[in-house]
């Protein structure tokens, strides 16, 4: 400690604080103001830099997704349009069948009943035909046998009615 | 000649801090490597911390 | 480049300025205390002297010395003013009257006083003496110290780094008026302005309050740095190990800390919240002591403390060179000598750097407990 004090110097100390408070104010208005201003200038430059460049960015993003979104809207409405015109043609289809069956139905119907009445009045004819053939027959079979020719044909007719066709 | 005993002691005080400071944060960046610069960054202020306690000491026993 | 223009001017001018001194100082020898090699330094005796020697400040500029075969001791170098405050008012002449003697020998008259230089002190003679008389213990007996104002060794090392600091930062401040970035060397002191914003004042200060700490913790921070710097080269300059400037930048550090120190702060030192009323004046003179006394001494011990000890360590490491000659012969000694003085240089080199760093460290951490607002619970 002894040393340390003699070795102090007044003098050299009187300078080092002359020398440090004119360097202090030199530097501080030459140097470390101009230089962290503008430091600072540019980091805040950089900062807003980066902000507009995330703004930028979350528009992009926003408008991505609008476009996303409309163009899911025109596929959604696609879907129904087609699902609609699919169901109108599935109905048209369906009605034209059923339709069709209809006329067919009525048309078979229709051919039925004609088959019946053409049916029922060939059977008729062919009664009649069967009726004289088989008078004509039983006329040349019985003639020998029979004599009256009125009665017979009562007979033949009798026996007609009894067996019906069909 | 006291002097000189003195300020082996001081030494040997000094050494066994900073062997301590030393190890300890060598041991906390290797559990946490990437908390590296700041434990060198304590490590460096408590050993100058304890630099200065030593060369105080040291100077004032001259 | 009109700056570089003129650097390179003025380095001439001064290069000249050496050149025409040295003539000047070399005539110096010592005629009433010859030494028979010269003042060579041969014996660890000596060299424990001239390390003592360089490890002080020193009144004239020497590069390097050698002698002559005729023994004669030459000096490579230039004087400088030696400006005193003598018990007359003030004095001043060349360093070169005193002819580099250092124990007091030499005796120059000015304004009727005398003077003498004993281990890099000037001393003043008390009236009807003539020449210093010493006793046992070295000490001059009738002689007393001068305030002493000379632009010292250490002194032109200031200023040296000084206008290095000026020059370097202010071309940096003005590359920022026309470009973004600097270019150049700017470009290697800009990392450093922010590291010490960025590592240093920020997270100990605060946000909110660093900025108008900036400009001192830089200055210290880079005035440190190139002194320490310098001191390592062959030049010479021991400045950051002049115990008074290190009592100049911790008395500094310590002006400023006491004088923001916010109501909180000083509530919190005097009159410490949560402990006992008993034992609150004891607290208080605790933290008083801290700050105003072990604080500063402990910033400004340290930085000088390491300064010399790796001076010393150096120069004692070079002179294994001369010491270890007649153990091992003078290659062996060299090559042990070179080896270790090398591999403790490579380590100065970091302690350069880290005694600026932790002086700046420690002065803001001591500023942020000053500026500090505590939260009221």
């Amino acid at each position: 400690m002894e040393t340390l004090l003699n070795d102090f110097s007044p003098g050299l100390f009187f300078m080092q604080l002359v020398i440090l408070i004119i360097l202090l104010f030199l530097m501080k208005k030459f140097a470390w103001k101009p230089i962290l201003n503008s430091l600072e200038e540019r980091e805040t430059g950089i900062e807003d830099a980066l902000k507009a460049a995330e703004n930028a960015r979350k528009e992009m993003q926003n408008l991505q997704a609008d476009n996303d979104r409309l163009i899911k809207e025109a596929r959604a409405e696609r879907d129904a349009m087609m699902k609609e015109a699919r169901e109108i043609k599935d109905s048209i289809i369906s009605e034209a069948k059923e339709d069709a069956k209809e006329v067919t139905s009525a048309l078979i119907e229709k051919a039925q009943a004609s088959i019946q009445q053409e049916k029922q009045s060939a059977l008729a004819e062919i009664k009649k035909s069967v009726a004289e053939l088989s008078i004509g027959i039983a006329e040349t079979v019985i003639k020998k046998e029979l004599s009256n020719k009125k009665d017979q044909l009562e007979l033949v007719e009798g026996i007609l009615k009894d067996v019906t066709l069909n | 000649m006291y002097n000189l005993i003195g300020a082996g002691l001081i030494v040997i005080g000094g050494g066994i801090g900073l062997g301590q400071i030393g190890g300890k944060a060598m041991e906390s960046i290797a559990r946490q490597p990437e908390a590296a610069g700041k434990i060198q960054t304590a490590m460096i202020i408590i050993g100058a911390l304890l630099e200065g306690l030593a060369f105080g000491a040291l100077i004032l026993g001259k | 480049m009109k700056i570089a223009q003129k650097t390179i001017r003025f380095l001439t001018i001064a290069v000249i300025a050496v050149i025409t001194s040295t003539t000047f100082a070399s005539e110096a020898d010592r005629k009433d205390h010859p030494q028979k090699d010269g003042g060579q330094v041969n014996t660890q005796a000596e060299v424990k002297a001239y390390i003592k020697h360089h490890l002080k400040d020193s009144h004239d500029f020497t590069f390097f010395s050698y002698s002559t075969d005729s023994g004669e001791r030459k000096h490579f170098g230039f004087s400088l003013p030696v400006i005193i405050w003598s018990s007359e008012g003030l004095v001043a002449f060349m360093s070169s009257e005193f002819h580099h003697n250092d124990d007091g020998h030499v005796i120059v008259e000015k304004k009727g006083l005398k003077f003498a230089k004993i281990h890099s002190q000037i001393y003043e003679i008390d009236k009807g003496a003539t020449v210093v008389s010493f006793d046992e213990a070295h000490h001059a007996t009738n002689a007393h110290k001068t305030l002493d104002f000379s632009i010292t060794k250490s002194v032109v090392g200031i200023l040296f780094a000084g206008l290095l600091m000026f020059l370097g930062f202010s071309r940096l401040a003005k590359q920022y008026k026309t470009r973004e970035v600097p270019k150049g060397f700017g470009r290697v002191l800009e990392p450093l302005v922010i590291y010490v914003r960025d590592e240093i004042a920020r997270p100990n200060i605060g946000e909110k309050k660093y900025k108008k700490f900036m400009s001192f913790l830089l200055t210290v921070f880079f005035f440190i740095w190139i002194l320490n710097l310098l001191g390592l080269t062959p030049l010479g300059f021991n400045v950051t190990g002049q115990i008074a400037v290190t009592v100049c930048l911790a008395l500094f550090t310590m002006v400023i800390y006491l004088t923001n120190g916010t109501r909180d702060f000083w509530a919190h030192t005097l009159w410490m919240p949560g402990v006992p009323y008993i034992l609150r004046p004891i607290l208080a003179i605790i933290e008083l002591a801290g700050f105003i006394l072990i604080k500063p001494f402990s910033l400004l011990v340290r930085l000088f403390a390491n300064i010399t000890a790796g001076h010393f360590v150096v120069m004692s490491l070079i002179a294994l060179m001369v010491t270890l000659k007649e153990a091992f012969g003078p290659v062996a000694s060299t090559g042990i000598s070179l080896a270790l003085a090398l591999f403790i240089m490579v380590i100065e080199i970091l302690v350069a750097f880290l005694q600026a760093f932790i002086f700046t460290m420690l002065s803001s951490l001591f500023i942020g407990m000053a500026v500090e607002e505590h939260e009221h619970h």
